[in-house]
Order: structure tokens, then C-alpha cells, then sequence
């Protein structure tokens, strides 16, 4: 009873508060004030959801079969377009880089911006990106629609828990094979800043060559390819997420699958930030004199 | 009113065939989204072996109702009972558990797209059941889409392949493959036509000649609700009400309700709009 006066008496005091403010205050207030609750609800939200999706990685993996679709879905049929992106980026790092390098007679050099752009990051992070539309936007179409016509409700019923069918196997075809397909971003990079910078500009191909190994260290490929788990992981979590918890209808589905490329391509960013002041400075550790580029 | 004074059932399940005690307990049930009430104060208990028709506007709680009692939705307060075991103390791993002992029929069948007719029919089974060998995960199959009149050629097919009313056979077919204790039906009849409709209606009844499996049914289709159900429940705007035994209540002489409430009763069974559009009007204005 004492607690319900005492609740009472706080509420009319805020009602008070309130009453002296300016209207467009007290809206401001509201508005910023439900933002943050439901930001921090989110967050909350998101890291349950990623720890229930752990605990079951951890305890019981998906059946072959499942994770088999999954791993084709997510690597085989995102080969062509990742190859192609990569290719592309090699030649307009080329195109973009060789007048500056021409004027300046280190044409011959090329190759060490184009490799080390593209290994350290350019690879992984276009290379998330695309997939981060490709891949991320239509799981939550997927799980979206699946939300929409209650087949994850389906799942549940018939004794099946939602996260461990349908998340882990996304989680870890994520995980492994956007790492395997950003080694294939840089590999066809390098083909294709080799191809436009040898066959079209005609740059020496052993000058370009021996420029590019000597300015290139396993420190570099490493660090692209670590990077690269973490967005594999932001992908699959985010995209899984904003399916799960999709609206209903088809404007919903629509809103989980752009909400799903949004925040993954900024959580990627972000992540790519702290994850380069981090390993920079491991690498500077390692190699103390800095790259080599000329 | 007490359901298990009046409960008698009016189709082919004998006396004998059914359990005195309830199969589910519902006690003080009360549900509520961001502040907003949908159930409150429900109490009531199924017996097994019964056939139980939930009927009532759209928007009154009957989904809401429905999903709580397989836990899919969790109450604000209050307590599900299945065969003595509250659902909302239940670990995730023994709700599974539960859950094999329960048949889900979704309105609008919630079949898995990615897989075909065969798979979605057996995947309670080898979900549940791991170990049973593919031969007789086949044989299941087969039985079953056989059982809801499914020819072997549809389980080769994609449900976006096949009608409506063949979506919901097979939603049928697998919610019936484990053989559960419980199965829920959410509007098994909306959207087909009379003819099947009518087929539906007869699945449901062949499987309580089959065994003694207790039934949930919610309708807005009256024919459903005459044809397979001991008992009707009509809920309200966050409340329901025992209407009594199918029978009395389409064919009887007016019931022991109160005035209104048999009225309202009534209406709806007939489909009559009675004062429902003054009372919309009023409260509109």
C-alpha cells in the first residue's frame, strides 16, 4: 500500500514537471526519451538473441543437410558476383592510381597500392558490403516471410527451436565462407589491377610484379582475412535478427531486408575502424619500420 | 458454469474412451501487449478426448488464446496446465518435449516453402524421432497424406504448387503424423469452399474415430463448429463464456446463460448483426 502512494506521489510529480515545460520541450523529451529506451531495449534484444544462437553453436549443431543449403546458398551462388566486385576494384584502383604514379615515374609500383588496398581493405569490406545485400538482405527476406506466415510459429509447435534451425546454419556459413569468398575478392582484385595495369597501360609485368611481392607481407593478408570473421558474424546476427523480428505484411518484409543492408554496412564500417586502430598497432609492432612502398 | 458438469460429447468418442481429468488446465489467464489487455481472468479446463470450438469476433482474443495454450505466446500471469505440467515453468528443452505432444493446424497451413510436400510431412518426425529409419519415415508419410485423400504424386511438389485446400490437408497431415494428444486448429476452413470445408470438417472427426485425441477448433465458420465440437466457447473483448454443448446451442431451446449474453450468443451463431451496428456507431462517435 505504501508502495503505491509512493508511486502515486512520484507520478504526480512528474505530472507537475511536466505541466511547467513547454509543450515542444516535453515533446522533444518524449521523443528522445522513447528513442533511447527502445535503442537500449534493442541492443538488450539483439544480445540475447546472439547468445541463445552461441549457446546452441556450442552444445548441438545443425543437421548436414541443413547446413549444406546453407553453405551453398551463402558461398557457391555469391561466387560470380564477389569475383566480378573484386575484379573491378583491382582495375579502377589501376585506373585511378596510375596517372599520379605515371607523373611521378613509380608506374612500376603500382601494384604495391592496388595489392595492399585490396588485401588489407578494399577486399573485405567491399566484398562485405556486396554480400551484406546480397546475402544479409535476403535472409531477412527469408526469415521475414517465414515470420509473416508463421512457419517460424510451425517450427516451434512441431519441437523445433527457431534459432538453432534456422540461425546457427547461417550464423557459420556466414562465419566461414565470407572470410573463403573475401580471399577470392583479392585474389581476382590482384588479377584484375595486374590485368589493366600490364595489358592495357603496359607497365613492365616483372617490375609490376616484384614491386607488388616486396610490398605485400603476410601481415596484410592476415589482417583482411581476420576482419573479415567479424563480418561474416555482423552479417549473419543483424540480418537474422531484423528477420526474426520483422514486422507483418510485405512492407514488413520489405523494412527487415533494407534495415538488415543498413546496419550491417554500418556496423561493418564502425567494426572495420576499431578493428584497424587495433591491428595497426600490432603491426607496427611487428614490422617497426612501417610499409614498404617505395 | 462448470465445464466438467454439462460436458457431454455428441459424436462417435464413447464415455469410455474419455479421461476424467482434464488435459488442459487454463487458471486465471491474463495476456497483455504494451499495456494493452487482450485476456484477462480466463480460467478453464479441457477434458481429454474432447472436441472444444472457440468462437468469437475478430480481434476478441481467440488467436491470442489459442497460441498461449502451446506456448507460444507466454502469459502476462496466470498458468497453462498440460496434463498437470505449467507451461511457464517449463526449461526451453522440456517445452520441446511438450511440444511433440501437440498438433498445430495453421490458418493458412504454414508449410515449409523450401521444402516439398514429402519433406514438410516428415519433418516432425525426423525432428522428434531421429532414429526412425527413412522406410518408415516414408511409410508415415505416405499413410498420412493418404489418410487426408493427398494422392502419392503431390509429395514430389512445393506447397506453392498445390491449392489452398490441398495446403491445408497437408498442414493437417502433418500436424497429425506424430500422433499428438493435442491438436490446435486455427480457422481449418477459412477461405475453401463449401465442399471442402466440408472435407476438412471430416478429417477432423475421422481423427477422433482414429484415437482419442483432444481437439481445439477455433472458427468463424458455424457449419465447423456444429459438425465437429463437444462444446463451444465465445469469447469477448478480453473475456469468454462456456456457450454450452454444440447441440443445445444450434438446435436447443435458449440455454441457462443470462438474458444478453444468450442473445449475443445467438447473433453470432446466426450471423446476425443484432445492435452491433448502433454500438459501433456509438462508439465511433
Amino acid at each position: 500500500m505504501s508502495s503505491d502512494t509512493s508511486s502515486l506521489d512520484r507520478y504526480r510529480r512528474i505530472d507537475a514537471l511536466q505541466s511547467r515545460l513547454p509543450p515542444t520541450l516535453n515533446a522533444w523529451i518524449m521523443q528522445w526519451g522513447t528513442a533511447i529506451v527502445e535503442g537500449i531495449s534493442a541492443i538488450g534484444d539483439l544480445a540475447c538473441f546472439t547468445w541463445q544462437m552461441l549457446g546452441w553453436m556450442f552444445t548441438r549443431l545443425p543437421r548436414r543437410g541443413t547446413l549444406l543449403t546453407n553453405f551453398y546458398q551463402v558461398g557457391v551462388l555469391s561466387l560470380p558476383v564477389v569475383a566480378l566486385t573484386g575484379t573491378f576494384i583491382g582495375m579502377v584502383l589501376a585506373v585511378q592510381s596510375y596517372y599520379q604514379f605515371e607523373a611521378i615515374g613509380l608506374a612500376s609500383r603500382l601494384g604495391v597500392v592496388i595489392n595492399t588496398s585490396l588485401v588489407r581493405e578494399l577486399g573485405p569490406v567491399l566484398a562485405a558490403t556486396m554480400l551484406a545485400g546480397r546475402v544479409g538482405g535476403a535472409m531477412a527476406a527469408v526469415l521475414g516471410t517465414m515470420r509473416v506466415t508463421e512457419q517460424i510459429d510451425a517450427l516451434t509447435t512441431m519441437g523445433a527451436d527457431p534459432i538453432h534451425y534456422l540461425v546457427v546454419p547461417r550464423f557459420l556459413a556466414c562465419l566461414l565462407l565470407i572470410p573463403a569468398l573475401t580471399i577470392m575478392a583479392d585474389f581476382m582484385g590482384i588479377v584484375g589491377g595486374y590485368f589493366y595495369s600490364v595489358v592495357i597501360l603496359g607497365i613492365d609485368r616483372a617490375a609490376y610484379l616484384h614491386h607488388s611481392r616486396e610490398g605485400v607481407v603476410g601481415f596484410d593478408l592476415f589482417m583482411g582475412i581476420f576482419k573479415s570473421f567479424f563480418f561474416g558474424a555482423i552479417i549473419a546476427i543483424v540480418s537474422c535478427y531484423r528477420g526474426f523480428h520483422c514486422q507483418p505484411g510485405a512492407e514488413g518484409v520489405g523494412k527487415a531486408a533494407t534495415a538488415a543492408f543498413v546496419y550491417s554496412f554500418v556496423l561493418i564500417l564502425a567494426v572495420d575502424l576499431f578493428l584497424n586502430i587495433a591491428l595497426d598497432s600490432i603491426y607496427f609492432m611487428i614490422y617497426p619500420q612501417g610499409p614498404v612502398l617505395f | 458454469m462448470n465445464l466438467a458438469e454439462t460436458s457431454m460429447p455428441s459424436h462417435e468418442v464413447s464415455s469410455e474412451e474419455l479421461d476424467a481429468t482434464p488435459l488442459i488446465e487454463v487458471k486465471d489467464l491474463h495476456v497483455e501487449f504494451d499495456g494493452h489487455v487482450i485476456l484477462s481472468g480466463i480460467t478453464r479446463s479441457i477434458k481429454r478426448g474432447q472436441t472444444v470450438a472457440v468462437i468469437g469476433e475478430s480481434g476478441c482474443g481467440k488467436t491470442v488464446f489459442m497460441k498461449t495454450l502451446v506456448a507460444l505466446i507466454k502469459p502476462t500471469t496466470g498458468h497453462v496446465m498440460f496434463d498437470g505440467r505449467d507451461l511457464n515453468r517449463q526449461s526451453p528443452a522440456q517445452l520441446a518435449q511438450i511440444r511433440r505432444r501437440f498438433g498445430f493446424v495453421f490458418q493458412h497451413a504454414a508449410l515449409f516453402d523450401s521444402m516439398n510436400i514429402f519433406d514438410n510431412v516428415a519433418f516432425p518426425i525426423r525432428q522428434n524421432e531421429p532414429q526412425t529409419d527413412e522406410d518408415e519415415v516414408r511409410r508415415r508419410v505416405r499413410q498420412h497424406l493418404l489418410e487426408v485423400g493427398l494422392p502419392e504424386e503431390v509429395a514430389a511438389k512445393y506447397p506453392a504448387e498445390i491449392s489452398g485446400g490441398m495446403q491445408k490437408r497437408v498442414g493437417l497431415a502433418r500436424a497429425l503424423v506424430l500422433k499428438p494428444e493435442l491438436v490446435v486448429y486455427d480457422e481449418p476452413t477459412t477461405g475453401l469452399d463449401p465442399i471442402m470445408s466440408d472435407v476438412i470438417n471430416e478429417l477432423i472427426l475421422n481423427t477422433r474415430r482414429t484415437y482419442p485425441v483432444t481437439s481445439v477448433v477455433v472458427t468463424h465458420d458455424m457449419r465447423t463448429a456444429r459438425k465437429v465440437a463437444d462444446r463451444v466457447i465465445m469469447f469477448f473483448p478480453r473475456r469468454m463464456l462456456d456457450a454450452g454443448q454444440s447441440q443445445i446451442l444450434f438446435d436447443g431451446p435458449p440455454s441457462g446463460l443470462e438474458h444478453a449474453e444468450d442473445r449475443r450468443v445467438r447473433q453470432f451463431v446466426r450471423g446476425e448483426a443484432g445492435d452491433r451496428i448502433r454500438e459501433m456507431s456509438r462508439a465511433t462517435a
